[in-house]
């Protein structure tokens, strides 16, 4: 599945992408996996201030219902209208399809997520 | 006579034997001695089936039982008519005794009464999704309460005095440990005082809850608070009582994000105040907040019509503590019974019971303040329960009178709202008859009676 340069990813499946000063957010190819068919997304509010690490919207699918969390610290400036029509964007095409972006504060948390090769060995480990 | 108990000791035995013990305390050994009840419980001694039927039936003829004492109480709970097809269905085993139906290939009936009961409401509300019930009115209230504050991420709730107030006490409850203010805004000539709700209807606010007709019986204007909850982008909750929703606006049109309420009214007995079911209804863009379980309809790999709990990603036994709620029930039996009472009366059937519980409640009204004893305490509009004040007597007096002539007098107000004094808050359903309302009056305003 084709990933953008530069993306990162969290430990909780989730990828982030900078892209003119913005930070996209959604969840990774694993974490669609994991989850099954979704049927909903809920999307965050516009100008609501998120930290690193606090959840920003709910993945819910056939199975489960999960969190999704923000990688980056900041406010959410745009979010994805197409997720509520169509959540199964997510499956489909989980590297095109980002839930928020969000006006970071402080773009070098950034550096503490793992690259496309990191991440990959993380999921090969299976933690 | 003794009482037919299937153990003898000879199985005691046997099953003792099995776990290698020789007496019944055995199976206590891992209660430490110093914790241990060593002597006999100092209660009577137990008696026969024979004495013990005898002894419930003269406990129970100390009621003073609605079926006995003509009732003019209302205040949450109401006397209404019940169809007897009501209790024969619900005491049908197949629905008296069926566990929650978590399996749907055996649970079709159970799950196609929920699903009926879930568009009665819907359609008595102006409601898009209900769930399948909750425990009663005041956990409804607060559970809509709740969904309002995680939708809106704020953390007070406006509450008008009109709302029920125990509903008031279990709302505080609830949002006593998650942090959430309640903020009770007063009654102004039986209404709530709009001006002052409005004040505190601002930013921090995520819910606005009005009781329509409210605790003392006036109807309020829902509409108007819907709208000033909108204007804070608050969500406006809207508790009723559905037996006036056959002629009364519903919360669905009024602009009520969630409509909740007790559903006694409906096909359930007093039963001294319980089990009740709560109902619960929202617009279709608030479904993945609503608390509680929900039957939908779905077509089975042959494309036959069944019946599923859908949405359970919400619930307790998937999400954990992240559930939307900890409700992981409903009041499957009272609800069925409201189904079933909704489907005997049907549309027309309701809306002559509330038309007869309007005419009746005003004549009662009227009859009342023509004896001079008593006099108006609001001008609002009221449905059928309604508040007079008392001149000259204190309303434990007129209501012990009542109750000496076999009639179940009103509430005094007063022990609830310290601005009411001596107010009587009296309930006319459809059941009260002319010569009964007339008695009422007669023996209320001190007319010939028992003393």
């Amino acid at each position: 599945m084709k990933t953008y340069q530069g993306m990162k990813y969290t430990k909780e499946h989730e990828w982030v992408r900078e892209d003119n000063g913005l930070m996209y957010i959604g969840i990774t190819n694993y974490a669609q996996l994991e989850l099954g068919d979704i049927v909903f997304v809920e999307l965050p509010k516009k100008g609501k201030h998120y930290n690193a690490g606090e959840p920003i919207s709910v993945v819910e699918s056939v199975k489960t219902a999960s969190d999704v969390y923000s990688p980056v610290t900041g406010t959410v400036v745009e979010v994805n209208d197409a997720l509520t029509d169509a959540p199964e964007l997510l499956n489909t095409e989980p590297y095109e399809n980002w839930i928020a972006a969000l006006q970071p504060e402080n773009p070098s948390e950034l550096d503490q997520l793992m690259d496309e090769e990191q991440y990959a060995q993380f999921c090969a480990r299976g933690e | 006579m003794s009482r037919y108990i299937p153990g003898t000791d000879e199985d005691r035995k046997q099953m003792l034997d099995a776990l290698g013990l020789t007496e019944i305390d055995g199976l206590f050994s891992e209660i430490p001695e110093e914790l241990k009840f060593k002597r006999r419980l100092d209660i009577p001694e137990a008696l026969s089936e024979l004495e013990l039927i005898s002894h419930m039936k003269q406990l129970a003829g100390m009621n003073a039982d609605a079926g006995e004492y003509i009732c003019f109480l209302g205040a949450g709970v109401y006397d209404h008519f019940i169809p007897s097809v009501v209790k024969h269905i619900v005491s049908r085993s197949e629905f008296y005794t069926s566990y929650t139906p978590y399996q749907p290939e055996i649970s079709q009936g159970t799950l196609q009464a929920i699903f009926e009961y879930q568009t009665m409401i819907c359609r008595l509300t102006g409601m898009d999704v209900s769930n399948a019930s909750m425990y009663d009115g005041a956990t409804a209230v607060a559970e809509a309460a709740l969904m309002a504050i995680r939708s809106t991420g704020r953390d007070k709730v406006v509450v008008s005095e009109g709302l029920h107030p125990e509903y008031r006490e279990v709302l505080k409850t609830y949002s006593r440990f998650n942090g959430i203010e309640v903020k009770e805004i007063a009654l102004h000539g039986g209404v709530t005082d709009m001006d002052r709700l409005e004040e505190e209807v601002n930013e921090s606010c995520g819910a606005v809850i009005l009781q329509s007709p409210n605790f003392i019986g006036a109807i309020e204007d829902l509409g108007s608070a819907s709208e000033k909850a909108k204007k804070a982008d608050a969500l406006s909750i809207a508790c009723v009582d559905p037996i006036s929703l056959a002629i009364l606006k519903p919360p669905g049109e009024c602009g009520a994000d969630i409509a909740v309420g007790d559903g006694q009214a409906l096909g359930n007995s007093l039963s001294f105040g319980g089990p009740h079911l709560g109902f619960m209804a929202v617009k279709k863009e608030m479904v993945r907040k609503l608390p509680g379980r929900i039957a939908g309809q779905t077509t089975d790999s042959e494309g036959r019509t069944g019946y599923v709990l859908t949405l359970q990603a919400r619930e307790q036994h998937i999400r954990r503590e992240k559930a939307v709620s900890n409700i992981c029930s409903n009041q499957a039996l009272n609800a069925l019974a409201a189904a079933v009472y909704l489907t005997v009366m049907g549309k027309e059937g309701l809306k002559q019971v509330a038309e007869l519980c309007l005419q009746k409640s005003h004549y009662a009204y009227e009859k009342l303040l023509a004896t001079g004893k008593f006099v108006k305490v609001y001008d609002a509009p009221f449905f059928k329960e309604f508040a007079v004040k008392a001149v000259d007597e204190k309303i434990p007096d007129i209501n012990r009178r009542l109750y000496k002539n076999g009639i179940t007098g009103g509430l005094d107000l007063g022990t609830r709202y310290a601005e009411m004094k001596n107010n009587w808050l009296v309930a006319i359903t459809e059941k009260r008859t002319r010569a009964e309302i007339d008695r009422f009056v007669e023996i209320a305003s001190g007319g010939v009676c028992h003393e």
